[in-house]
């Protein structure tokens, strides 16, 4: 009975997506306040009821309803409630329920904290969410219900829950990526609602800022989690894999970035309003493609789109009408959209569209890599992998040209800068870094010059130079208001705004993440060995000795644990534990990897397979700086949060001041 | 309209073209194309296991309704339809038989021993000759044959459970009680 509850649920909550995306929007072309009114209550409506739907579906699994198709295929009664819970989401309908209530969640979070937004935009943009939640609701109902059941005899036990999906970062990684994903729905809709009303101006760029800025950060910290989580659990020290899901993720965030900045320049400027716009477009568009394209399968191979036509053509029809339809809304309707603005050649909007520009085409190349697979069998029906060689060779180039500009912009003014004080605001930061290359290069291992080793060369120089150049910024800023108000320290503090600091903290990330993206693939060690109990291996300077095997039994699996004793130069001594796990439900064995996680180098050992005489195969890694990846990955995440907090995007403005600040 | 308004309409277009792949990419379902096969005999085939120094062909597969899967470990499809294989070798009485279809025999054997072995043996086709005159067009793809060494279906794509019992279980019945073998379950 409660899964049909949960059903009805859902049921109800199409109803009232329904209604949201049609009765606001005719209020606001109607010019009745009652429909444009509503728009809240039935927001409000819609989030209740997915979220009961979704509530229901929790239960289910927390009560082994194993009658239901979703919750037999994917629990199993000696999981643990924790992974009960969120195995909810660990597969296609229950993700796609996740991502209808965010999704609904996001648009209420709009309703709330949208006071300053005239009634009638906020009744648009609250129809466009409405109408993007039609879409998702009735792909749900049609043809991925969750709520399906297996009667009249349904199994005893389920099929258990993927043990790679049994692990803290399947908790938290899904929903924050989907939280950035469903996001930019936010900034898609205000952009739509800009175009329909004509009134594609400043301050529609304001309030869009603080909203496409959160989505970002939850898109951030996704995409990190995943990429730690990888690394953790796939038992091999990867961190980046370009699989196509990754790819689904980094395609959104690159255009989120793009639209980051644009915003910024039409909010401050007035320019690039209908290129801000596209991005705005863009960016859902991709997290739409991506998700959609990976839940159905598509991109890993055309055979798995076909299992099931039906959902496949609903993918594609669905994605058709949003992304079409706004495309051409677009179309139509952006020539009403005048740029007044005029800057010079060597101005901050030039250097902010050259890195926009970059950003695009990085995207492209991974869109092209990611659909290469799929177009080369469409059209010739054979079978191609596209894999990291070729990101290697057209995508970290592009992002090394993004750094500089990274270091530059923030330092250049609106318009036109003169380019004498520019060269003397980066005299230092640039010597500093060439020092700090030149030492890198004479002590590391680059006998042959590789071009491999150019990239990592400059990725270094341009990132120390980037961090460099920002904290020289920072400091000097704070000294220059110090000396003109001899103020303390802290009235200079206060005196910036979080705008600024959010920029800092987001830069200073990159910068952090690209040195310790070059610096593992480099000074990486790694080796696959064979070890015998009591065998020794000195690696990286650590002392590795195999002490032998244990064997445990957990709830849902059983656990073969490797002990093995490192000792340092130092002379300290402890034990790590890589395990290898036996699921027997799913007849599958996982990889527990031992991490000794530290600031400068991680140690990671893998646990591989039994070989002859008591002997396994045991593969020892040294990864400097890996954490470093994360790291900035976080400090990006963070400075963004800073920046939505900004003062600015809280006041009440009136639509029509908002120009050229 | 000018030049400059019909280049706003170059992301529609552009979003035109990917959804025209996309589509192909949809109706190009080679599980549509019918096998000529269906209805002949199985192929002759001698041909190498999977495991070292085993040899077999076509005679010890004949004897009772059973599934040949073509696999490898190239194919992702093939590990996500892997589980759902072991599933129907434990809890149905029907034998599975592997092709392994151009795979390295190394990471075929790893695969198995790391997912769990479906098979009752699987033959080692590293050139994909067998694969030719089987007609196979990817991996995974599944033939169904009867007692008498019959093809009577062919699954191309993964075997699920809702493959499973809604297409191929009926038409196993069906074979298993017209060779009077005990129907399973």
């Amino acid at each position: 009975m409660i899964p049909e509850i949960g059903h009805f649920a859902l049921i109800l909550s199409f109803c009232f997506s329904v209604a949201l995306g049609v009765l606001p929007l005719l209020g606001v072309y109607r010019k009745n306040t009652l429909l444009i009114w509503l728009a809240k209550p039935l927001v409000a409506a819609q989030l209740l009821f997915i979220a009961i739907s979704f509530a229901l579906l929790t239960w289910a699994f927390a009560v082994d309803d194993f009658s239901v198709i979703y919750v037999a295929s994917n629990s199993n009664r000696a999981l643990p409630m924790i992974y009960k819970v969120t195995a909810v989401w660990g597969a296609h309908e229950g993700s796609l329920l996740l991502w209808a209530l965010i999704l609904s969640g996001w648009a209420f979070a709009v309703g709330c904290f949208s006071r300053n937004l005239p009634d009638d935009i906020r009744a648009m943009v609250l129809s466009i969410m409405g109408l993007v939640s039609v879409g998702f609701q009735l792909f749900l109902l049609y043809s991925s219900n969750p709520f399906l059941r297996f009667l009249p005899d349904f199994p005893l036990d389920g099929n258990d829950l993927n043990p790679l999906l049994q692990d803290f970062g399947l908790i938290v990684h899904p929903p924050m990526l989907y939280a950035g994903y469903v996001g930019f729905s936010v900034a898609f809709s205000f952009a739509i609602a800009a175009l329909l009303s004509g009134r594609l101006d400043a301050s529609w760029a304001r309030w869009s800022r603080p909203w496409t800025n959160i989505a970002w950060v939850f898109l951030t910290l996704g995409i990190t989690l995943g990429s730690w989580w990888a690394y953790y659990e796939l038992g091999w020290g990867g961190w980046w894999f370009w699989d196509p899901v990754e790819n689904a993720s980094l395609m959104p965030w690159l255009v989120g970035t793009a639209l980051l900045h644009s915003l910024a320049v039409t909010e401050k400027r007035g320019a690039f309003k209908s290129w801000t716009v596209l991005l705005a477009i863009s960016a859902f568009s991709l997290s739409l493609l991506g998700t959609f394209l990976v839940r159905s399968g598509v991109l890993t191979s055309v055979h798995a789109f076909a299992v099931d036509p039906e959902r496949g053509l609903f993918i594609l029809v669905f994605l058709a009408v949003v992304i079409g339809s706004s495309l051409t809304i677009y179309a139509v309707r952006a020539p009403t959209v005048k740029s007044y603005a005029v800057f010079e050649l060597f101005s901050r909007e030039t250097l902010l569209l050259l890195n926009n520009i970059l950003l695009i085409v990085a995207t492209m190349t991974v869109l092209l890599g990611t659909f290469y697979p799929l177009i080369y069998e469409a059209t010739t029906g054979g079978k191609i992998s596209v894999g990291p060689p070729y990101f290697n060779l057209i995508f970290a180039p592009l992002i090394l040209l993004v750094l500089p500009l990274m270091t530059l912009v923030p330092q250049i003014f609106w318009k036109r800068s003169p380019t004498a004080d520019l060269i003397k605001k980066n005299i230092i930061p640039l010597v500093c870094s060439l020092i700090l290359c030149v030492g890198l290069w004479v002590s590391g291992d680059f006998e042959a010059v590789s071009e491999l080793n150019v990239q990592i060369i400059l990725a270094v120089l341009f990132a120390v130079w980037l961090f460099i150049a920002l904290v020289k910024d920072l400091i000097g800023k704070l000294m220059s208001h110090r000396a003109a108000h001899r103020g303390s320290i802290l009235d200079g503090i206060r005196s910036l705004t979080l705008g600024y600091y959010g920029m800092v903290l987001a830069h200073a990330g990159i910068a952090i993440c690209v040195i310790g993206v070059a610096v593992v693939s480099v000074y990486s060690v790694d080796k696959d060995l064979r070890l015998a109990p009591g065998d020794q291996v000195e690696m990286g300077g650590y002392q590795f000795e195999f002490k032998g095997l244990t064997q445990t039994k957990e709830a849902n699996y059983t656990a073969l644990t490797a002990n093995i004793e490192v000792t340092n130069e130092a002379g300290e001594t402890w034990t790590m534990k890589p395990e290898k796990r036996s699921y027997p439900v799913r007849q599958s064995q996982m990889t527990e990897a031992a991490i000794d996680a530290g600031f400068f180098r991680d140690l990671y050992l893998a646990l591989g397979e039994p070989l002859t005489k008591g002997a396994w195969s045991v593969r020892i890694q040294v990864k400097p700086l890996v954490r470093w990846l994360w790291l900035g990955g976080l400090l990006m995440a963070f400075g963004g949060f800073i920046a939505t907090l900004d003062r600015r995007y809280r006041t009440k403005k009136t639509p029509a001041s908002g120009a050229n600040i | 309209m000018n030049a400059k308004r019909l280049r706003l309409f170059l992301p529609l277009v552009g979003f035109m073209v990917v959804c025209a792949f996309l589509y192909r990419g949809l109706t190009l379902e080679p599980s549509k194309l019918p096998s000529a096969l269906v209805g002949k005999a199985f192929p002759e085939f001698s041909m190498p296991g999977l495991k070292e120094g085993q040899q077999l062909d076509r005679s010890m597969l004949v004897g009772r309704v059973a599934l040949v899967n073509v696999w490898a470990t190239w194919c992702p499809s093939c590990r996500a339809e892997h589980r759902f294989l072991n599933q129907i070798a434990e809890q149905f009485n029907i034998p599975i038989y592997g092709l392994n279809y151009k795979d390295d025999r190394g990471k075929a054997l790893q695969w198995l021993a790391k997912l769990g072995n479906p098979y009752q043996f699987s033959v080692f086709d590293e050139d994909g000759s067998l694969g030719i005159d089987l007609g196979v067009y990817g991996a995974p793809e599944t033939f169904l044959i009867d007692h008498n060494g019959m093809i009577r279906y062919k699954h191309v794509g993964v075997v699920d459970m809702r493959v499973w019992r809604e297409i191929l279980l009926p038409i196993v019945e069906e074979l298993q009680l017209g060779a009077g073998q005990k129907v399973i379950q």
